[in-house]
């Protein structure tokens, strides 16, 4: 069935809410300089895309503007259906939007559980006066908030020994899976993951290759993924989309994309240019 | 590989550790509450030490609710008197002559026994009066906190201490400000007398026994200190952590920054409001020149030198300044200078002698004299937010 539809997919609009995540026309621009550029760009239910481009290329700001950390200048975002474009960063992630930063910004100050538990908050009732009388509803729920908090950290591969460790004192690997467990806290239908494998060692990259694929057939979340090492990107993406000086020149399959001619050219002209540098 | 214990900070081991083990930590409070409980049949009920005993916990009050506001959530803020004003009017308007003009001879009393019933004036049951405070203060935190949504750091401390200016001006010339017969405060004549604490079941205090004056505000305390540990472990008090060390990444997951932040506010100011309609009660009289911003100096102090957002320690700064402010200084320290040859008394430099302590506490111990972990680390290994642009902090 789904063969037939696919189709005639291009022309007919009502099958389209296939798509989680839709942006259409989306542009950023930050005084003169135009960090994204008119952008479309969509993901399918389900499925595990990636962002690729040289150093610049507008990456980080389009996953600002996704999780509304920025306001586009132009242009509509809407998520499972509904118009986010405007929306407030946690409210988008309350919709079911989570993150992991380039850079990792765990609270470190906080344990590592504490940090899932900050996670959670969007999924979480307690207010003001239930935490001061603290109910028996309000002790249920932080008993439980711990306890999948743990669970979550298992689950990204974090060995129990170092979950009360605080972020800080965490060995590197082990700070971007308390990210990624802090980010699938909040129960997300989509994770942005911007360059998790920075600074990881090849084996730390295929497990976490592997991961991604488990948390997409698990949990049925669908997976944007901004990243550097080509090995990960080609292993693991369905759709691969090339941003370069804040506009999308390529997108499609990994083979394809590999081979576009646009795409060789931006890279290979940043290695030129740096090379002259 | 660098190891933590590589890394660890010089400061360390300066001075000693003075951290309980988790486990210690609930009978201490216990025994330390039951100590202050019958610390009262140790003293004469009317003396000196009854009144500084009464003062400090009053301040400890106060100093715990700041803390909430720049010890957990990190929004400095300077103008923390204008909760003891707005507190301490509610007592004015709601416990003395001075709403006369309004009620006619007759007066309006609700709840309250004895001559008090019968005279002008609103005379309200002193749990009336601090449920006004605490909707009053609840408000006005909100609306001083509103402005500084948007900003950082240094800038909060501008825009509330500004508001602690304004409320403190309004004060001072609000007797100038009249709506026909009502008249908005009593500027710097002051509201007095003002009537003693009544509440229900209980005889009228009086100022010849303080006792009952230090278990209420003890009452008091150990309510906001309760509150501070709850709060401190819960959602909301994750929160607040979470925004204070990192903006953008507590928005991302899912942290709603301006209720978050408000909830802040208005938590911390409702205890200033409380403990302000208590001191206005115990102190008899509500006099705008009570209400500057040495005060928010003050109060901030006990909370920076007891270590922020440690609550054990903000008792122990609240009642160390206490002392020196109410007993030291003017009854022990008071002729120094002059024996020295010196033309002043020390009185008159008191929040200078605060500001001496403060540079020299951050110097020595920035941390508190009892500081809390996660501040502690945030001194010692540079942890904390950067300034990142994010637009969508108010919207
Ligand atoms: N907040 C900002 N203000 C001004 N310029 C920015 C801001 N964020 C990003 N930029 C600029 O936008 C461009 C794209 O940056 P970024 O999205 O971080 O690229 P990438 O993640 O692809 O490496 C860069 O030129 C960067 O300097
Ligand atoms: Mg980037």
């Amino acid at each position: 069935m789904s063969g037939a539809v696919a189709v005639g997919a291009r022309d007919s609009e009502p099958v389209a809410h296939e798509a989680i995540l839709e942006a259409r026309g989306v542009t950023k621009q930050f005084g003169g300089l135009t960090a994204v550029k008119d952008v479309y760009f969509s993901i399918p239910r389900t499925a595990i895309v990636s962002i690729i481009g040289p150093n610049g290329a507008g990456k980080t700001t389009f996953f600002n503007l996704l999780t509304g950390l920025y306001k586009p200048t132009e242009g509509a975002i809407s998520f499972d259906g509904d118009e986010i474009t405007g929306s407030r960063p946690d409210q988008i992630t309350a919709r079911g939007v989570a993150r992991t930063f380039q850079n990792i910004r765990l609270f470190g100050t906080m344990s590592a559980v504490e940090n899932v538990m900050v996670g959670q908050h969007a999924r979480m009732r307690a207010g003001l006066f239930g935490s001061i009388l603290r109910t028996p509803r309000v002790r249920r729920e932080e008993r439980e908030v711990r306890e999948k908090a743990r669970e979550t950290l298992s689950y990204v591969g974090l060995k129990p020994q170092v979950h009360d460790q605080l972020a800080t004192n965490l060995a590197y690997g082990d700070q971007r899976r308390v990210e990624i467990a802090r980010a699938l806290a909040s129960d997300p239908k989509l994770l942005l993951l911007d360059e998790p494998t920075a600074g990881m060692n090849p084996q730390e990259s295929d497990e976490l290759t592997q991961f991604m694929r488990r948390l997409r057939d698990d949990r049925q979340v669908s997976i944007l993924l901004i990243e550097h090492d080509m090995k990960v990107v080609m292993g693991v993406s369905e759709q691969i989309t090339v941003l370069d000086h804040g506009e999308k020149i390529s997108e499609g399959q990994p083979q394809a994309v590999r081979a576009d001619p646009r795409v060789i050219e931006a890279y290979l002209g940043k290695q030129e240019s740096e090379r002259q540098h | 590989m660098s190891t933590p214990a590589a890394s660890a900070p010089v400061r360390r081991g300066r001075m000693p550790n003075l951290e309980l083990p988790q486990k210690a930590q609930l009978p201490v409070a216990i025994a330390f509450v039951v100590l202050l409980i019958i610390l009262p049949f140790f003293f004469a009920p009317g003396g000196s030490v009854m009144n500084n005993l009464v003062l400090a916990a009053a301040y400890a009050v106060m100093a715990l609710g700041l803390n909430i506001i720049v010890g957990f959530a990190g929004l400095l803020d300077l103008g923390y008197v204008a909760f003891y004003a707005i507190g301490a009017y509610a007592m004015g308007y709601g416990g003395s002559l001075f709403l006369s003009e309004l009620t006619g001879d007759k007066g309006f009393a609700v709840f309250v026994s004895g001559p008090a019933a019968e005279l002008p004036g609103v005379h309200m049951n002193f749990l009336l009066i601090l449920v006004l405070a605490i909707v009053l203060t609840t408000v006005a935190g909100m609306v001083i906190g509103l402005p500084t949504l948007r900003l950082r750091g240094d800038y909060i401390a501008i825009v509330t201490l500004a508001f602690g200016e304004i409320i403190g001006r309004i004060a001072i010339n609000g007797d100038e400000i009249r709506l026909g017969n009502f008249q908005l405060t009593a500027g710097r004549q002051g509201i007095t007398p003002v009537d003693k604490v009544q509440l229900p079941g209980l005889e009228r205090f009086t100022s010849l026994d303080l006792r009952a004056w230090y278990w209420l505000a003890l009452a008091l305390a150990v309510l906001v200190l309760l509150v501070n540990f709850r709060l401190r472990d819960s959602r909301l008090g994750r929160a607040w952590i979470a925004l204070r060390e990192d903006e953008v990444a507590a928005a991302s997951m899912g942290v709603p920054l301006v209720k978050t932040k408000l909830l802040a506010y208005g938590t911390g100011a409702a205890f200033g409001g409380m403990s302000g309609a208590f001191l206005a009660s115990y102190t008899n009289t509500v006099n705008a020149d009570q209400f500057q911003f040495s005060f928010s100096i003050f109060i901030l102090a006990m909370v920076i030198l007891g270590g922020l957002a440690s609550i054990w320690g903000v008792v122990l700064g609240a009642i160390v300044l206490s002392v020196i402010n109410n007993y030291l200084i003017p009854d022990v320290l008071n002729s120094v200078p002059q024996r020295l040859g010196l033309d002043f008394d020390l009185t008159e430099v008191t929040a200078g002698i605060f500001g001496f302590m403060l540079v020299i506490m951050m110097v020595l111990r920035p941390e508190g004299l009892l500081p809390e972990r996660r501040r502690k680390l945030e001194l010692e290994e540079g942890i904390g937010s950067d300034d990142a642009v994010y637009e969508a902090r108010m919207a």
